[in-house]
């Protein structure tokens, strides 16, 4: 069972990532493949764990303004900025349909 | 055809500071100044609950009749947009603190305030979340200005089940879930200032039938856009349906100028959030009366019960109070419930005047709130105090004055020059006429002035005297006392 061309488009969409080539694909082919296994065990009736800190105590913090005030300091990590604003394109630039972007998924 | 309505509400939680961090939550500050590290997405930051974030959405859930979830978990809702540096957002997608409540709200029939319904709807649940920043677009510089303030902020997002067919109960049932947060103290609620946001799912289908397609309504800014936004896309739909088009699954803005809905820039097609537990937040775990851990720190346990004791009473409890103490009509404590302010104001009026609670009403909804209205002024802001109107209205009751003279009196009062009542009455020489005699002189000389009108109440048309009332009433500039006023003329009218 291998990855496809749709899903690894979609994944191009979501997460920005970009397989480059084949050997990319084939490194996510084998990372499923080896998280598979965890299918060998059988959870039936077994709540999903899905962090070790389960069983901690989630720290409750008091309603006390203790941060912020540093305009400057935030602002010096930004490219562009004006008044103190960051500046940002117009909106979200998708990632152009597979068809027309210059990748090698094309080819698949 | 069957119009299905229903709506995503999210209120910002009353705090000082977020949801997980310690900058402040305000409105209108300089761009970036509210804005902490983790607020700004810096490598190295990690979320810290806010205690009365918890408290606000707990208050809310026991307002709203909900399961208050003991232990809830936190998610991490992933997309990409420049007012969000995380590309990320903290919600509770899979377990919510607080699920399956319902809320009561009333409606006018037929726009009459005397026929009330009562309707409800379903609660689906209340999440904990972040808000994301504020984005102002600059489309003439083809740029958008990012500021953080707002990055962080908590928000209870409330679930209402599509319970709702129009816009008339939307806007009722959202008005009623204002008063309520604003009562708890959770969210100051106001929609002008972005703390009340309300998105509307909205889909029609013929009875019997399954759902419709729903489209989803957002950028609705006030509670009268709410109602038009989500009828005029009902209308939309069913115009669609019938013209044998489809209804797309969508997110349409409201424009408010046009007064219609349009399909937002969706360039991107469906979102996939990529829903994942949030790493660095364990299981937040509430406790009641029962669980209470012996050997915790009191401040880091949320007590359930605790809260539920200190619950105030809610908008609906407050108006049966109030009628059932003061004998008003349910409309009214509507009404007084409504204005900020005026349900305080008419107690305080009663507690300094003899005049009963049914007819001080008439004059706190009929006189004062109309001139409020008129004016645009709230009730904090009236130029006649609730001391001002107890003094007019215990010269009423106490027959000084007649009910027009009443009247005459608070359009002075409304001038705000600082006279009492007492002395308008005086300036205006409005007191009632007590001497016996004089009356009967102006009754006399009212029948002896009306032929006609004598001739037709002694043949037995009643109605007319109070013609001849009114004359009276005209003759002393409303200083006489109509009750009097009849029994004279009747007496001489026999004679």
């Amino acid at each position: 069972e291998t990855v496809t061309v749709a899903v690894l488009d979609h994944l191009e969409h979501l997460a920005l990532v970009d397989f480059r080539n084949a050997e990319g694909v084939e490194r996510l082919q084998k990372a499923i493949q080896f998280a598979d296994q965890l299918h060998e065990v059988n959870t039936e009736g077994i709540q999903p764990m899905d962090s070790v800190l389960e069983d901690r105590c989630l720290y409750l913090r008091e309603d006390d303004v203790t941060e912020g005030n540093c305009t400057k300091e935030l602002l010096k990590n930004a490219r562009e900025k004006i008044e103190e604003y960051f500046v940002a394109p117009p909106g979200n630039i998708p990632l152009p349909k597979l068809e027309e972007r210059d990748t090698f998924l094309q080819g698949s | 055809w069957v119009p299905v309505v229903g709506l995503e509400i999210h209120a910002q939680i009353s705090s000082n500071s977020k949801l997980f961090s310690g900058s402040q939550v305000q409105f209108a500050a300089p761009p970036n100044s509210l804005v902490s590290f983790f607020d700004a997405s810096l490598p190295g930051t990690l979320p810290v609950l806010n205690r009365r974030c918890v408290e606000a959405a707990v208050m809310t859930g026991l307002a709203l009749n909900c399961s208050i979830n003991k232990k809830s978990l936190f998610d991490r809702k992933h997309y990409f947009y420049a007012d969000l540096p995380a590309g990320y957002q903290i919600t509770q997608q899979r377990v919510p603190i607080a699920v399956n409540g319902s809320l009561s709200y009333s409606l006018c029939v037929d726009n009459k305030m005397s026929q009330m319904v009562t309707k409800t709807v379903r609660i689906k649940q209340i999440q904990l979340e972040q808000d994301s920043g504020k984005s102002l677009h600059d489309d003439a510089r083809s740029q958008t200005l990012i500021d953080l303030n707002r990055a962080g902020v908590g928000l209870m997002e409330v679930v209402m089940e599509p319970d709702m067919c129009c816009g008339e109960e939307a806007a009722a049932a959202v008005r009623e879930l204002q008063l309520i947060l604003q009562t708890l103290g959770s969210s100051q609620a106001i929609m002008a200032e972005g703390q009340l946001r309300v998105d509307a799912n909205v889909s029609v289908h013929h009875p019997g039938e399954p759902y419709g397609v729903r489209t989803e309504v957002k950028n609705i800014n006030s509670m009268r856009f709410l109602a038009k936004a989500v009828d005029y896309e009902i209308q939309r739909q069913i115009e669609e349906l019938e013209n044998g088009g489809t209804i797309l699954n969508e997110t349409r803005a409201f424009d408010s100028k046009l007064g219609c809905t349009i399909p937002m820039r969706d360039k991107e097609g469906k979102q996939d959030y990529r829903f994942m537990p949030e790493p660095n937040l364990p299981p937040l775990i509430l406790y009641d009366a029962r669980s209470l851990p012996v050997d915790m720190n009191h401040q880091q346990v949320v007590n359930i019960d605790w809260i539920r004791e200190r619950l105030p009473d809610l908008p609906s409890v407050t108006r049966a109070k109030l009628v059932e103490l003061y004998g008003i009509l349910p409309e009214h404590s509507f009404t007084l419930l409504n204005e900020d302010g005026l349900a305080e104001y008419f107690e305080n009026v009663i507690k300094k005047t003899q005049m009963k609670p049914k007819k001080v009403i008439g004059w706190i909804l009929n006189d004062l709130l109309s001139y409020l209205k008129q004016h645009a002024l709230t009730v904090k802001e009236s130029p006649v105090s609730s001391f001002l109107l107890a003094d007019l209205l215990n010269l009423l009751e106490k027959r000084e004055i007649s009910s027009s003279a009443a009247k005459q009196v608070l359009e002075e009062l409304w001038k705000g020059e600082g006279k009492t009542p007492l002395e308008i009455v005086k300036e205006k020489k409005l007191e009632l006429i007590q001497d016996q005699k004089e009356l009967e002189q102006i009754c006399q000389a009212v029948i002896d002035g009306q032929e006609d009108e004598v001739m037709a109440i002694k043949a037995g048309n009643l109605k007319v005297l109070n013609k001849l009332i009114g004359l009276v009433q005209r003759a002393t500039r409303g200083r006489s006392n109509p009750v009097l006023v009849k029994q004279i003329l009747e007496k001489k009218l026999s004679e």
